[in-house]
């Protein structure tokens, strides 16, 4: 729940799809959702069943399509051009950053800059990892990463479940809140979540950054309410009448069956974890902890003299590939993950 | 009134009452772990902030309750807190606009049928899938006024380095780029809201005599007016909350220009140990989210189309 990062600006547009959908979520709670059984409630209202007033302009002339093939060609190529130029420059720094991680001192201080350098200096990996033990802050991330998704995963559809599959008095007042909590900004929590952690004796240990995630957030369990919802309550009926316990029907029936949003939420908390900057920063202190985010800043500071571009950059590209590698991979489920958050209806 | 109710309506009753609160039982279990977390990690620390607000506390002395004094100094006292907020609000309506209008633009060029489209969403995206902290060091070496990529371009044309990082004019600027390039999750967001466009509403424009231009603002626009709205809010919400890369890229600088928001709360509790301070500022940012949500709703809210939505 110290989700400091789960609403950063930059990742988080996607995962904070939330918040819109929310707005009918709590709408319909107000209004139909509790007295409607009907599953059709349950997805999501957004299919157009009017169209909204388009403007006329009776001065427009009925033009047609006039414009000469070759015209048209020539716009065609425009904007493919026009694509290719904005694509380019979207991954330029990426490049740049790939270029500069295998270059030499006199490469990487040369007018006009060079791109494609040669020779190319791989060492550089090498070299950059022995200037801070990169290799421990990985295996640091890593853990804590995993961990995080463990707990996250754990929490979450459990009380996902208990707020769709189940009805029980309290629910829909405790979910409200659940929902709630997604509005408060973390810097009010953080100060006193700081304070109790000390109390506790967990400074410099990654435990306040991974404990509160097997206590489930709002946020997860929403998105994955959300998924459990479009199960047909059919198949736990029927486990039922066999008489399944809530627990088998949970484990045997229902998460099988979410895989998908299982998969959209631990891919999520891994970007957040791996990405998260400023809970390790408030909670650890020694450099053996240190995740790639910190240990990448600990690096940039650590060059006394002059900073050696070409290792920061590579040290860069080494925090970077795994998530982009993860991403590649799994396009699809990001790709579900929007569905599921509400935004493809 | 006599009740009617026989030895049998009455054990049934009891039954049911029985099950209702098994049901409330095996429910409660489930969501246990989230009402604990929501206990000790949400409901306390608010008290608890709303209670430090109130007091001097520097973490080793017990805190003291000074009254409104903290939320006093900030608005009467502390003149780098009004730059600070200024240079928020700043990022806000400059910044927030600047990430709608060119990723609602992108999203349009990609909504288009063309070739190699999922290899450009894909570049469009990926800067957005780039750690906080990567993406400050990347840009730290662009921005880099001897040898970055741009500097280094402007040379070749001799043209004198710019500082984008450390000038008073540009720092603030040099940033919003940043979060502009790393905008994809609007775009993707956008390019949603695009695709359920019905086609059968252009049909109908092109029917009508609208131009390019009018279906874009007559159709398009109307249409995706929910993911506008959406983006706005969060990113909005994100700008206010905006720590690592100010933090990394001018820590504040130059002459606190970019000093932001939460990077001055940051300092204020774990450097300065003003916890109580640092609170009464948590509980204004608070204050000023909701504002602001709201003066978004009531502004563009009323112009949002929800398909369908009943007049």
């Amino acid at each position: 729940m110290p989700t400091s990062d789960h609403r950063r600006c930059q990742l988080v547009a996607i995962p904070t799809t939330v918040i819109w959908e929310e707005r009918s979520v709590l709408a319909r709670m107000a209004t139909s959702y509790l007295s409607s059984r009907d599953l059709a409630h349950v997805g999501y209202p957004r299919v157009v069943q009017h169209q909204p007033s388009i403007r006329h302009n009776r001065r427009v002339k009925i033009t047609g399509d006039p414009t000469g093939a070759h015209k048209r060609w020539l716009s065609r190529v425009a904007l493919t051009a026009l694509w290719w130029t904005l694509a380019l420059l979207f991954v330029l720094p990426l490049l740049w950053m790939i270029s500069t991680s295998v270059k030499n001192d006199a490469q990487v201080y040369h007018v006009p800059p060079v791109w494609l350098p040669w020779p190319v200096r791989p060492q550089n990996y090498l070299e950059a990892l022995r200037v801070q033990p990169f290799g421990l802050f990985f295996l640091n991330s890593l853990q804590y990463s995993g961990a995080a998704v463990l707990g996250e995963l754990v929490s979450c559809s459990l009380a996902a479940y208990g707020f769709s599959r189940l009805r029980w008095r309290g629910r829909d007042v405790l979910f409200a809140l659940c929902l709630a909590t997604m509005m408060l900004p973390d810097q009010v929590t953080m100060i006193p979540l700081f304070l109790i952690f000390r109390a506790l004796g967990w400074i410099n240990t990654y435990r306040p950054l991974i404990i509160p995630t097997f206590f489930g957030s709002g946020y997860f369990i929403f998105l994955l309410r959300q998924f459990f919802l479009t199960i047909p309550t059919e198949f736990s009926e029927a486990a039922h009448i066999d008489g399944a316990t809530e627990l088998r029907i949970f484990l045997d029936i229902v998460l099988p069956l979410a895989k998908p949003a299982l998969a959209v939420l631990a891919l999520f908390e891994f970007f957040f974890t791996w990405d998260n900057y400023l809970g390790p920063l408030i909670y650890l202190d020694s450099t053996h902890l240190y995740p790639v985010a910190l240990g990448l800043q600990l690096m940039q500071s650590s060059f006394v003299e002059k900073l050696i571009w070409p290792y920061l950059m590579s040290a860069t590209m080494v925090s970077i590939v795994p998530l982009i590698v993860l991403f590649l991979l799994t396009q699809r489920v990001f790709v579900q993950g929007i569905a599921i958050s509400g935004l493809r209806g | 009134m006599a009740v009617l109710s026989t030895a049998a309506s009455r054990s049934h009753r009891q039954a049911a009452t029985r099950r209702e609160w098994r049901r409330f039982v095996i429910g409660m279990l489930f969501v246990m772990p989230w009402l604990l977390g929501f206990i000790f990690w949400t409901a306390y620390p608010i008290l608890a902030s709303l209670y430090y607000s109130f007091t001097a506390y520097d973490v080793l002395n017990p805190p003291r309750f000074i009254g409104w004094a903290n939320y006093v100094n900030l608005f009467q006292h502390d003149n780098l807190f009004q730059t600070v907020l200024g240079n928020t609000i700043y990022f806000v309506v400059v910044g927030v606009p600047a990430v709608l209008i060119i990723s609602f633009l992108m999203a349009n060029l990609l909504n288009k049928e063309m070739r190699f489209r999922a290899l450009f969403r894909t570049a469009f995206f990926v800067p957005s899938i780039v750690p906080a902290v990567a993406s400050a060091m990347v840009w730290l070496w662009m921005y880099n006024p001897n040898y970055g990529l741009i500097d280094n371009i402007l040379a070749t044309f001799n043209i004198p380095a710019v500082p984008w990082l450390s000038s008073l004019r540009l720092a603030k600027l040099s940033l919003i780029f940043i979060n502009v390039w790393a905008s994809g999750s609007a775009i993707l967001i956008f390019l949603g809201a695009l695709q359920d466009v019905p086609r059968s509403l252009y049909d109908a424009a092109v029917v009508d005599g609208a131009n390019r231009w009018q279906r874009f603002w007559n159709v398009t626009v109307p249409m995706s007016s929910p993911a506008i709205l959406f983006v706005a809010i969060t990113s909005m919400i994100g700008t206010f909350q905006y720590f690592t890369l100010p933090w990394l890229l001018t820590q504040g600088g130059p002459d606190n220009a970019t000093n932001l928001y939460a990077v001055y709360l940051y300092q204020n509790a774990f450097q300065f140990f003003k916890m109580g301070y640092a609170s009464a500022m948590a509980w204004v940012l608070f204050v000023i989210i909701v504002v602001f949500t709201v003066l978004i709703f009531r502004t563009g809210g009323a112009k949002v189309y929800y398909g369908g939505q009943v007049d």
